[in-house]
């Protein structure tokens, strides 16, 4: 994982690379990557989730949904997502 | 009746006649019955003759209805309780009790008074029950046979195990021994909740484990057994068998073991490599050493197989190939497993590193990485270690001798490898080395000492050069001479080089040599080296005129305190050093105060309140440990140096005017600021010390307390003073001097220009008789009360409730020798407390915050347990704190709030609505460190029940989105903290 931030023009970019370039798992980790940023982060930034460029079979579907912001609140009112994230949230294991 | 002698038994029996022959057995029972009781209570007044005539009307009612049995029984053990017993009698007893009674079908009591009678006559006639031979095994496996409740088991379990270590003839029934006691074998046995008998089940784990590992003989039925439940799925069994397989071990020989060698290894080796359970593995790796013990304990006979020798092939052929791959799962595994078997004796040792050593050594080279290498070093650093538990390596055969030169070119690589965590395990072998005496040879010796010169000064990173210095110091008493011939020597020299580069770089390379002379002091000669050092550099320091002396200066005298630390609990290098560096630092300090010298500026640095502060712990730690005898040598000295200006002692002692700290004139001031120098000798003092002229030296102080100008001397008089009250011997003495006090402080606090200095002085006077309880300290603490109504000393009187209740570094506490009564901060607490809310409720509106101040300092410094059964009665004050401008006043009530809310939830949810909003309010204060605390309050309050903080969720998380753009990191990050487990209040998967 490796972000770029830039406060004077409050925008947080974060590439992430997946395991495998078939990781099912891509699209939660984004999404939690993404929810943990949203809850931790002042408003004014503007956040940018994605794939490190040539590490997933397929990046661009998954990068698509991460910058979508009504799907993402869509996804965090489906309770099962929604208690999956905090799983990956949760301090206590 | 029958108690006092007046009726005999006879007449007793005699008159019950009617019950005792009675048809009804109820009747009869009841008969029997009275009779049991008399007996249990005078079987010590019978006579021989009557004895016999009751055992054989028992013995013959033991065939009676059922009814009557147990109160047979109850007779029979009164009966077995008489010394007056005639031989022969025991034993028919028993066997009409094995006869008769089939026991099991008996009441659990009933079956435990077989028992007691049994254990009874096991005590007193050992020899008749063994003239029964197996017969009395036989009849008692069959009376436990079957047992069900606890109690009887652990009397039963008893039985057993004195049978057989009092060697009873056992016969052919060691089998059923065994079996009658093993099915017991592992313990399942939880108590009942309100248990009145208190039997745990670990009380009958160690008894039945005392039986099973008690004799030889069971082992080719207990070593199945074992094995067995080791390899079943039960955690407990598996523990359970491990510590009795170890238990066994003791008296087991290879006889024993042989037949079950090759099962046993290979479930301990199962669990060692597959268990997720710390205990197991560590209960596995006491059995394989236990194991290994015994083996290696038993005797060879010439002929047979060295049994100890094939299971030791087995280990290292199973172990040795793992060690080889340092970056898989199972290397680690296997060399606990060698170690064990390695720890186990010097035969083993040796048999096990013959194979491993040259085999790590080999990897060690063959690895590259430094990551690989760390972990074969830490496997050498094990093997190394057990070394140091058999002590001396001087016999030839020792494997570790044969590698010696390989051994160390590995630690010595590994010394120089960039990576710090290679180097921190080559250090930890090479301080193991060292303790190995005889090991390492004087060229090598020399060769280690460089490269911990190289480390402690160089290494850029501090781990490596901390660890190095503590390395130097705990080999340093190994090898004085090394250490004072090549290390201190060199370390000097590059103390005093002044070689061209940054001043900076230099700096630095000073700051490490100090800390390294002080390290390695460890032993009397060196010390004697060092410290002469040490003093020199000072006084070459403290002349020096660049601006960043003081911090040379106090580097210095913090070598000298770890120095004088180090050599506390060794009464000659105590002595040396309080004799040498107290008077030096006494003159040098004298010099630097005499008034020539204060218009120029070398000398000052001195004088500067950091460095007498920290000059203050060199000689309290000098002086701490010092025996009496010394004790008053030394303060015969220093005290009328003080009072009388006598010079005399101190070395250079040609000062060109009189000391005289209390001595008036504005040119004494700096004279005056090294009483804290004296403060630290005499206040470190033992307490049975005499202080030479104590009551003029109190008087002094006391007047300098109240009079002098300066606050650093000032405080520090009413330190000393405070410091000399708490160690005084109570009695009119002690009484005049306080009362003398109290008349000095009245008028100067009531008014004048040193209100703040009698304060000071009333605060640590205070102190001193709170410690103590001296009956004065409520006076005196009333005093302090009521200055918190005071406008201009209110808030410096609340600050000194904290100096109060907290430990002071310098002065009155217990390291110094200062009478610290246990438990006075809950004294104080439970006299003051009240007072202070009563104080609080009367207080006028601009004074309120002192007493919430003083309030919060007690609390603050109060125990964790104690704070929270305290506080809820508290708690309406501290929110009230918390609306409180005074910026501690909110720390400290903050502070006392977390564990609150942490550990009694159910209080603090009552007041949830005001909780949350003071703390969304304190999340903007002014000061970084309440918010930081506040935010940590919010994410405490997450501990509250869920359905309380419901309501506020949404509320919280829209405030707490302010401090995550906080300007300070730290903020920022409580309040990421604070706010993510908000979010997850309520939701789904937390």
């Amino acid at each position: 994982v490796s972000p770029q931030v830039d406060d004077a023009q409050s925008t947080v970019s974060v590439e992430f690379t997946p395991t495998i370039p078939h990781c099912s798992m891509a699209t939660l980790i984004g999404l939690s990557i993404k929810v943990k940023l949203l809850r931790s982060l002042p408003e004014r930034f503007k956040l940018d989730v994605h794939i490190t460029p040539g590490t997933h079979a397929s990046e661009h579907a998954v990068n698509k949904q991460l910058a979508d912001k009504e799907r993402v609140a869509a996804a965090l009112e489906n309770t099962h997502l929604l208690e999956v994230v905090n799983q990956c949230l949760s301090a206590r294991s | 009746g029958v108690k006092d002698g007046r009726w005999t038994v006879l007449q007793l029996v005699e008159a019950l006649g009617f019950c005792l022959e009675n048809t009804d057995p109820r009747m009869r029972g009841r008969g029997i019955q009275l009779l049991s009781q008399v007996l249990l209570q005078c079987y010590s007044l019978l006579q021989e003759k009557e004895v016999l005539h009751l055992v054989l009307f028992y013995e013959s009612r033991l065939q009676d209805n059922h009814l009557v049995i147990p109160s047979v029984l109850q007779g029979l053990r009164a009966l077995s309780m008489c010394e007056v017993l005639s031989p022969g009698l025991a034993v028919s007893v028993l066997k009409a009790i094995f006869q008769e009674v089939h026991v099991q079908s008996l009441l659990q009591l009933d079956r435990h008074t077989v028992y007691s009678i049994i254990t009874n006559f096991m005590s007193t006639r050992e020899e008749e029950l063994k003239g029964l031979g197996a017969n009395f095994t036989f009849g008692f496996i069959q009376v436990m046979d079957g047992e069900k409740d606890p109690r009887n088991l652990l009397v039963a379990f008893q039985i057993v195990h004195d049978l057989i270590a009092k060697d009873y003839a056992l016969g052919p029934f060691v089998e059923e021994l065994f079996e009658v006691t093993s099915c017991y074998f592992p313990v399942d046995f939880t108590p009942p909740p309100n248990d009145p008998h208190g039997i745990q089940r670990e009380d009958l784990i160690l008894s039945l484990r005392a039986v099973l590992a008690s004799t030889t003989q069971f082992a080719e039925f207990l070593l199945p057994l074992l094995i067995e439940k080791l390899d079943s799925e039960l955690q407990s069994a598996k523990l359970d068998s491990l510590q009795t397989l170890t238990a066994c071990c003791a008296i087991y020989g290879q006889k024993e073991l042989q037949e079950f060698l090759p099962s046993l290894w290979s479930s301990l080796r199962r669990e060692v490599f597959q268990t997720a359970s710390e205990k197991i593995e560590t209960e596995c790796l006491a059995a394989l050493r236990a194991l290994s013990a015994c083996l290696s304990r038993s005797v060879l006979s010439s002929d047979s197989e060295d049994l100890l020798d094939s299971f030791l092939s087995s280990i290292l052929q199973d172990c040795r190939h793992h060690l080889c791959e340092p970056d898989m799962k199972l290397v680690w595994p296997s060399a606990k497993l060698l170690q064990a078997a390695a720890g186990a004796s010097l035969r083993t040792y040796h048999r096990i590193t013959h194979s491993v050593l040259p085999l790590l050594l080999e990897q060690y080279t063959k690895h590259t990485q430094s990551s690989q290498r760390r972990t074969i070093l830490e496997m050498l650093l094990g093997f190394l270690e057990l070394q140091q538990k058999w002590g001396h390596v001087e016999e030839d055969e020792s494997p570790l001798l044969l590698h010696q030169a390989p051994v160390c070119s590995v630690v010595f690589s590994a010394l120089l490898d960039p990576s710090v965590q290679l180097q921190l395990v080559g250090i930890k072998a090479l301080t193991v080395l060292g303790s190995l005496q005889g090991f390492l040879s004087s060229s090598n010796l020399e060769l280690v000492v460089d490269h911990l010169i190289r480390l402690a000064l160089h290494e850029e990173d501090s781990q490596s050069s901390e660890a190095a210095m503590e390395a130097a110091g705990s080999l340093a008493p190994t090898y004085p001479k090394v250490f004072s011939g090549h290390m201190v020597p060199r370390l000097e020299e590059e103390l005093q080089s002044e070689r061209e580069e940054s001043y900076h770089k230099r700096q630095s390379l000073q700051q490490r040599c100090l800390q390294a002379l002080a390290a390695v002091s460890t032993h009397t000669s060196i010390v004697k080296e060092t410290v002469p050092i040490l003093l020199q550099h000072l006084q070459k320091v403290q002349k020096e005129t660049e601006a960043k002396n003081t911090q040379d200066v106090i580097s210095v005298c913090q070598s000298l305190h770890r120095v004088a630390l180090q050599c506390q609990q060794d009464a000659e290098g105590c002595w040396y050093f309080h004799q040498t560096v107290v008077p030096c630092l006494l003159a040098m300090a004298v010099q630097a105060a005499m008034p020539e010298s204060t218009h120029t500026l070398p000398g000052k640095a001195l004088l500067e309140e950091e460095v007498l502060a920290a000059m203050i712990p060199v000689i309290s730690a000098a002086t701490t440990h010092l025996s009496p005898e010394l004790a008053a040598q030394s303060v015969s000295r220093v005290v009328p140096l003080f009072l009388d200006g006598d010079v005399s002692f101190l070395p250079q002692n040609n000062f060109p005017c009189s000391f005289q700290p209390f001595g008036d004139g504005e040119h004494l001031e700096a004279q005056r600021r090294l009483i804290a120098l004296l403060m630290a000798f005499v206040c470190s003092l033992p307490r049975d010390v005499a202080i030479p002229q104590q009551e003029w030296l109190l008087r002094e102080l006391l007047a300098l307390s109240c009079s002098s100008n300066c606050p650093f001397t000032a405080t520090t008089a009413a330190k000393c003073f405070a410091g000399l009250v708490n160690k005084h011997p109570a009695g009119q003495q002690l009484d005049e001097i306080l009362q003398l006090a109290v008349n000095r402080m009245e008028p100067s606090l009531a008014e004048g220009p040193r209100r703040t200095q009698a304060l000071t002085l009333l605060l640590w006077v205070t102190k001193a008789l709170v410690l103590r309880y001296h009956p004065l300290s409520s006076c005196l603490t009333d005093k302090l009360l009521g200055l918190l109504g005071d406008t201009e000393l209110g808030p410096a009187t609340a600050d000194g409730f904290s100096l109060l209740m907290a430990e002071s570094p310098d002065v009155l506490h217990k390291g110094c020798h200062a009478d610290v009564r246990i438990m006075f901060r809950q004294r104080f607490f439970t006299d003051n407390v009240p007072k202070l809310v009563q104080g609080f409720h009367g207080a006028g509106p601009d004074v309120k915050a002192n007493y919430l101040k003083g309030l919060s300092h007690v609390l603050n410094h109060l125990p964790k347990p104690v704070l929270v059964t305290e506080l809820p009665t508290l708690l309406s004050l501290l929110l009230e704190a918390l609306s409180c401008s005074d910026r501690v006043v909110q720390l400290s009530t903050l502070s006392c709030l977390h564990p609150l809310l942490l550990e009694a939830p159910q209080i603090m949810s009552l007041h949830v609505d005001t909780l949350v909003t003071k703390f969304l309010n304190l999340t903007s204060s002014p000061t970084m460190a309440v918010r930081i605390a506040a935010l940590r309050c919010a994410h405490a309050l997450t501990s509250l029940p869920t359905t309380v903080l419901l309501p506020y969720k949404g509320r919280v998380i829209r405030a707490l989105a302010k401090p995550l753009d906080d300007k300070k990191r730290l903020v920022r990050k409580e309040a990421v903290a604070a706010r993510g487990e908000w979010f997850l209040l309520g939701s789904p998967g937390r």
